[in-house]
């Protein structure tokens, strides 16, 4: 059956996808079939000789007690990342949206960071909290803080944290300007004839139809903290102290281009594959549901 | 009543007021101390006012010419940054805008297939697979090229799924009509999708722009040869370890440096990066 709503065409639409069935078919395909095959080789340094080894390098990953350490603390720092910088995000966008007067002052201001590489962004709160003489490590000492994200691993996760959500922050921000923008400006002011005041409006109007947003978002932050936010881990700790704020996808760049063991660095990258694609169906399942509404 | 929202008001302009020092605060720190000597930035705390440095030390980041661990020249850096930046924008734009066409708009064989195969790739960032796709980059002879510096992050579909979200939204009576007057596919890709598409190409210019200038772990691995190091990477190596004491008149300028371009086009674009998620949204 043919659909008058669509057109028809033998050669056209694949000369149309080709360049984009090309680009993921060598940079996406074929590396993850090698990651794959990798992941069950082992390779000595030189790549001179190739062993198979079966699931070697994956129990080699679960036996080892500081990889399931960077697990953990890839758990800790996206779910402080993403609360932290969704709190934010819809905080600043809700207030922006009822301002008077502003707010596209606020606006343009509160997006600056949006634009600001993730590694600045490690730099500048590098040097607001260098020890001794950052001005907030400086702050923080007069009140009877000791701050050293050096030797602490508690300063360390609280630098990266902070750096990585103020880079994330306007990206929120952003999106739910954008949601609040496309609720009806009728829906509003029929609550504020029935006499419902702002914080009324927020919770039973504009919070349950940014839910979908909201959902969009929570995904993408996820794979943002969980994968982004390497250029910041670099520029602030990098991974340390010792292993405490070493996440997953520091980790596998570090064992792999700094440590030379490709296995374990293919291993840790199809476990990484895995988690995405875990992240992704489930996106795609909300999409599903968000269509029908 | 009046009063209330008054109060209501003062309230909201003073937790706008606390977002935007946390968002200026940490760059004004790095202008001032983009203008400071290597001395007046060790005294505790650092100044919080500007000093007189301000062109030597930006002359000195610009050419290089300068003590840092890593003495590149930021105006090289900055160079080798927008070319990939712009490979990546107008790469990603192009090659999404055709395969979303294609997607939304045909009838075809194998459609599930090539969409399952393009939005797989959707939420897989270069991080996640950054050693077999270094692999093959080198099989391709593409280390130190701009090519390999840029093609590779231009492969994920994530401009790809933005276009097929825009394009759903447009009426199917619109295409109906055109290929009742005879229009041809093409034809209708550029007098109507394009003009129609506009929008949503400034947002989505704006985000791979973003994307493509801010890359780190991708080129700090490629690009080996210090000639191909974009400003992100020159500036963590300026910028030393943790252990090293950083000269950081210096670095701040080149932080500097590198956050002027994509905040212009930020600042310049955010009205339609706005309207264009909308759209996208509906």
């Amino acid at each position: 059956m043919e659909r008058l709503s669509a057109f028809r065409s033998y050669w056209l639409v694949w000369l149309l996808l080709s360049p984009q069935l090309l680009l993921v078919g060598v940079f996406f395909f074929w590396p993850a079939v090698q990651a794959l095959v990798q992941s069950f080789q082992q390779q000595d340094a030189f790549g001179a000789s190739v062993t198979w080894v079966g699931l070697e390098n994956f129990w080699a990953l679960w036996r080892d007690t500081s990889y399931l350490g960077s697990v953990q603390i890839t758990f800790i720092f996206a779910s402080l990342v993403t609360g932290s910088s969704l709190f934010c995000g819809l905080l600043l966008a809700i207030f922006t949206e009822r301002v008077a007067f502003g707010s596209k002052f606020y606006q343009a201001v509160l997006l600056v960071p949006y634009a600001i590489a993730p590694v600045v962004s490690g730099v500048l709160w590098t040097f607001m909290f260098a020890t001794p003489n950052g001005v907030i490590s400086h702050w923080l000492a007069t009140i009877g803080l000791n701050w050293n994200h050096l030797l602490s691993g508690r300063d360390a996760m609280i630098l990266t944290v902070t750096a990585a959500a103020w880079k994330q922050t306007p990206y929120n921000f952003v999106f739910f300007l954008a949601g609040l923008h496309a609720i009806p400006k009728s829906l509003i002011e029929a609550s504020e004839m029935d006499g419902a005041g702002p914080w009324r409006r927020f919770w039973t109007i504009q919070l349950p139809l940014l839910t979908p947003t909201a959902f969009f978002l929570l995904v993408i932050n996820i794979v943002y903290s969980f994968f982004e936010t390497f250029a910041v881990i670099d520029a602030t700790t990098q991974g340390g102290p010792g292993r405490d704020t070493s996440t997953l996808v520091y980790r596998a760049y570090f064992d792999g281009f700094q440590g030379m063991d490709f296995g374990s660095s293919a291993a840790q990258s199809v476990v990484l594959m895995a988690m995405v694609i875990a992240l992704t169906v489930i996106q795609f399942k909300f999409l599903e549901k968000k269509v029908i509404y | 009543m009046a009063k209330k929202n008054f109060l209501v008001e003062a309230f909201s302009h003073c937790i706008l007021i606390c977002g935007v020092l946390i968002v200026v605060f940490p760059l004004y720190l790095a202008l001032v101390a983009s203008s400071h000597t290597p001395q007046e930035l060790a005294q505790i705390p650092v100044p919080i006012w500007f000093g007189d440095q301000i062109w030597n030390n930006y002359a000195a980041a610009m050419s290089g010419n300068n003590d840092v661990s890593f003495p590149g020249s930021a105006a090289r850096m900055l160079w080798i940054t927008f070319v990939i930046a712009i490979i990546i924008t107008f790469g990603k734009i192009t090659v999404s805008l055709l395969s979303a066409f294609a997607l939304v708009f045909f009838q075809f064989r194998f459609q599930k297939v090539c969409f399952g195969t393009i939005f797989v790739t959707l939420m897989l960032p270069v991080e996640v697979r950054i050693g077999p796709t270094y692999q093959v980059v080198a099989n391709l002879h593409l280390i130190n090229t701009f090519a390999g510096l840029s093609i590779p992050l231009i492969a994920s579909a994530t401009a790809t799924f933005l276009f097929r979200q825009f394009f759903l939204t447009i009426p199917k009576e619109l295409i109906e009509a055109a290929r009742m007057d005879g229009v041809g596919p093409m034809r209708f890709f550029w007098d109507i999708l394009l003009p129609l598409s506009k929008t949503s190409i400034a947002a989505i210019f704006l985000i791979q722009f973003v994307f493509g200038w801010n890359q780190y772990l991708w080129p700090l691995i490629v690009a080996t040869n210090e000639n191909m190091y974009p400003i992100t990477v020159g500036l963590r190596r300026m910028f030393g370890g943790t252990d090293s004491p950083a000269q950081w008149n210096v670095v701040m300028a080149t932080a500097i440096l590198a956050t002027i371009p994509p905040t212009i086009v930020v600042l310049m674009m955010q009205k339609w990066f706005v309207k264009g998620l909308v759209d996208i949204e509906k």
